[in-house]
């Protein structure tokens, strides 16, 4: 035969693929002494790939602090994981992070599948699980998950300022609701029901649900402008949210379209939705848009943008995830700096519960981010901001949740 | 034919040839294993049980995953592979084992060990169901009405009505259990060796299956059904019961491998998972029982490598590395093993 010489040396290249790969694998187990060793997972391929960005710009940003001189001396590592925003992949990828990188803290693992799917282990495991990147209430709740802290405006305070919004200038609106039928959707909608309960329950009209697979909301949105609503409540992902308010305006549907901050960006939403069909729709914002006329001078925005050109060059500047997650990440630091030279899990858990009236700029002016031994959610204030065609206008003054 | 390429091997574990190289050495070889071979199974066994005392717990819990999904790949190796009908949904039988696991622990309180049996007998009866109607559709419709269970998966999960038993898009969470009192062993190592258990009982099962009488009308079937049907082989009962048995095979796999993540949710089991399974079925090597387990290392590290080699393409690396599987293998690991094997055979 004459392929006989072939698969030995075929063997010989598979094994030395595989032993190389395990080599690798435990070359990089051991951490530096002079390194805080930070982990995440990012679904950098899959359904939610857009949102990888975030985990470019933390790389970035720390990179940025490195060549600073790091924090108190130390560099900062982060190991930064794809998880396919499949939530065993991320258990797998969570527990090669904390039993072999042996990372000392995780940081904005993004996804609220994926983190649900860790929540035990690492509170279990005593790992620091910092400033998830989801806005699901549940990750405030220092009593039963001491180890795990929010970061979002949490969807639910975001439906009560809705809710109480339409209360207070509206209260003989008639409400249809449009939501992602899943927990963050479904989060939000508690939020808004919160607000709108009681004798108000009755101001909600209709509602109507989408699955992040459906290819349009278009049949949705016409079964809720049948019900007669005046009022729109649209707690939507950015690619339907576009969707949405493109179907509302063509279908000559004039609701007030109150649209949740997730889908409320105007570089990926309100453009391609349409600017002119986008006009006097109302949001809460609790970080400045990038793409936002008003901020274009603003010092913070100047910094933004040269971290951006010089560390991140090919990352979106009209992505406002690029900003979220150079907020996050300078949380981090600051937790980081407070700790000193006390790496610890437990000091470090200490630290990120004793945040106080820490100002980033490229939050809204008059937003600070808080924390304490009861309190894991950084952020609870946001303000009420109306489309004019071309920018967000910020109205009212800033509100926080109920409690 | 269906047109499937096939390969017909004997790799360590396998069933009888199908197209033997000559009469004695099938008959041999379907009787019962060489001595060589259950040397080498032995070794193996050995190693299987000396693993986890060497590695740690992260990598103990990834081959108990492999090992999961080696069943899985096992299931449908027997209805692709050996009977040659295209499953491109088998996701959605790993999901229900996985969501019947969880739901019996989360909801009845059944012990995690309970759970394995019921999962799978679950799976029997939804596989042989849905095999029934399948039986009208061939080759690439078959494919597609299975693609079409795969995707439909996930959202049927999520529906109302069934929120209540598994949590809508919140999923279950499952809580990991203990190595029974007295075994010194950690959760993992415990999860690792329950998990092998379960491999090597379904693994023994389906080679008893295979290599005799059954396994021949499989593959009769998958290679010319109007001959096998002239010989009196019963080829709808054939069919339909290949199916039921390879979804049993898979919600068994997705039953433990939800016990090891310890949460179950409807993105867990997305239309990728079933491509998954067909590339390792492939990879591995179609008609093969080891091949099961070359393909579930596949599926299990490989994406893991190519995401250490490049954060920006990992998906595009993934693809080089089964583009070169299936350029170098083209009958799949199993197949180059077979290869080697007649290369050097035993004296």
């Amino acid at each position: 035969m004459k392929s006989v010489q072939f698969p030995k040396s075929l063997w010989l290249a598979a094994s030395l693929v595989l032993g190389g790969a395990l080599a690798a694998g435990h070359a990089a187990g051991q951490s530096a002494p002079k390194e805080i060793k930070l982990g995440q997972t990012m679904p950098y391929s899959g359904p939610a790939s857009a949102y990888g960005t975030i985990g470019k710009v933390h790389t970035a940003y720390f990179k940025k602090i490195n060549d600073e001189g790091g924090v108190n001396g130390r560099k900062i590592n982060l190991v930064s994981l794809d998880d396919g925003y499949s939530p065993p992949k991320a258990v797998e990828q969570v527990r090669k992070l904390v039993e072999q990188e042996d990372v000392l803290a995780l940081f904005q693992t993004l996804g609220t599948p994926s983190n649900s799917a860790i929540h035990k282990y690492v509170n279990a495991k005593k790992v620091p699980h910092l400033f998830v990147a989801t806005g699901a209430t549940k990750w405030n709740d220092p009593k039963n998950y001491p180890w795990t802290f929010g970061f979002n405006l949490s969807y639910q305070t975001e439906g009560e300022i809705y809710g109480r919004y339409l209360l207070k200038n509206k209260p003989n609106a008639k409400v249809a609701i449009l939501y992602q039928n899943d927990d963050y959707g479904k989060d939000l909608l508690a939020g808004v029901k919160r607000a709108l309960s009681g004798p108000n329950a009755k101001m909600i009209v209709a509602e109507a649900t989408y699955e992040v697979t459906d290819p349009t909301v278009d049949s949705q949105i016409l079964t809720l402008k049948a019900s007669g609503a005046d009022t729109f409540i649209n707690i939507t992902t950015p690619k339907f949210a576009a969707q949405a308010i493109r179907k509302v305006a063509d279908s000559g549907w004039k609701p007030l379209h109150l649209l949740n901050n997730v889908g409320a960006s105007v570089g990926s939403v309100l453009t391609p939705a349409g600017l002119d069909k986008s006009i006097d729709l109302v949001t809460v914002q609790y970080y400045k848009d990038a793409t936002d006329p008003q901020w274009k001078d603003d010092p913070a925005m100047l910094e933004w943008r040269a971290f951006m050109a010089r560390y991140y060059r090919e990352g979106n500047v009209e992505d406002a995830s690029n900003i979220y997650g150079y907020i996050t990440a300078q949380l981090m630091v600051q937790v980081l700096k407070q700790c000193g030279n006390d790496l610890s899990r437990e000091n470090i858990r200490k630290q990120a519960e004793n945040v106080r009236n820490f100002k980033q700029s490229l939050l809204l002016p008059g937003i600070t981010m808080n924390t304490g031994p009861a309190d894991h959610a950084p952020i609870e204030q946001a303000q009420l901001s109306k489309f004019n065609g071309k920018q967000w206008v910020l109205f009212g003054e800033v509100l926080g949740g109920a409690q | 034919m269906n047109g499937i390429p096939t390969t017909t091997t004997t790799a360590a574990a396998t069933a009888a040839p199908t197209q033997p190289a000559s009469p004695a050495r099938d008959a041999a070889a379907r009787s019962s294993l060489s001595r060589r071979q259950i040397l080498g199974l032995a070794v193996l066994l050995a190693l299987a049980c000396v693993l986890p005392f060497v590695l740690g717990n992260y990598r103990v819990f990834q081959l108990t995953l492999a090992l999961a999904y080696a069943i899985a790949l096992l299931g449908l190796n027997m209805l692709t592979g050996y009977n040659g009908q295209i499953s491109l949904g088998h996701g959605a039988f790993y999901a229900i084992g996985a969501y019947t696991a969880a739901i019996l622990m989360d909801k009845f309180g059944f012990p995690y060990w309970a759970t394995i049996p019921v999962a799978g007998g679950v799976c029997l009866v939804a596989g042989f169901l849905f095999g029934l109607p399948a039986l009208r559709l061939e080759g690439l419709y078959l494919a597609l009405a299975t693609f079409a269970l795969g995707v439909a998966m996930p959202q049927i999960l999520k529906h109302n009505s069934l929120e209540h038993w598994t949590g809508g898009s919140m999923g279950v969470v499952i809580a990991k259990p203990d190595a029974p009192g007295g075994i010194p062993l950690s959760q993992d190592q415990w999860l690792y060796f329950f998990t092998l258990f379960w491999a090597v009982l379904l693994f023994f099962c389906a080679w008893n299956l295979l290599r005799g009488r059954i396994g021949r009308a499989l593959v009769a079937i998958r290679d010319q059904p109007i001959a096998a049907q002239a010989m009196g082989v019963n080829t709808a009962l054939y069919k339909s019961l290949t199916f039921g048995v390879s979804a049993f095979y898979t919600g068994v796999a997705g039953a433990l491998a939800s016990i090891a993540v310890q949460f179950v949710s409807p993105d867990s089991f997305s239309i990728f998972l079933s491509l998954a399974l067909v590339v390792g079925v492939v990879v591995g090597g179609l008609a093969s029982i080891s091949g099961a387990l070359y393909g579930a290392l596949f599926i299990q590290f490989i994406p893991n490598v190519a995401d250490q080699i490049s954060k920006a393409a990992p998906w595009a690396l993934y693809g080089v590395f089964l583009i070169g599987f299936m350029y170098l293998m083209p009958s799949g690991v199993a197949g180059l093993v077979q290869v080697i094997r007649r290369r050097f055979p035993g004296k």
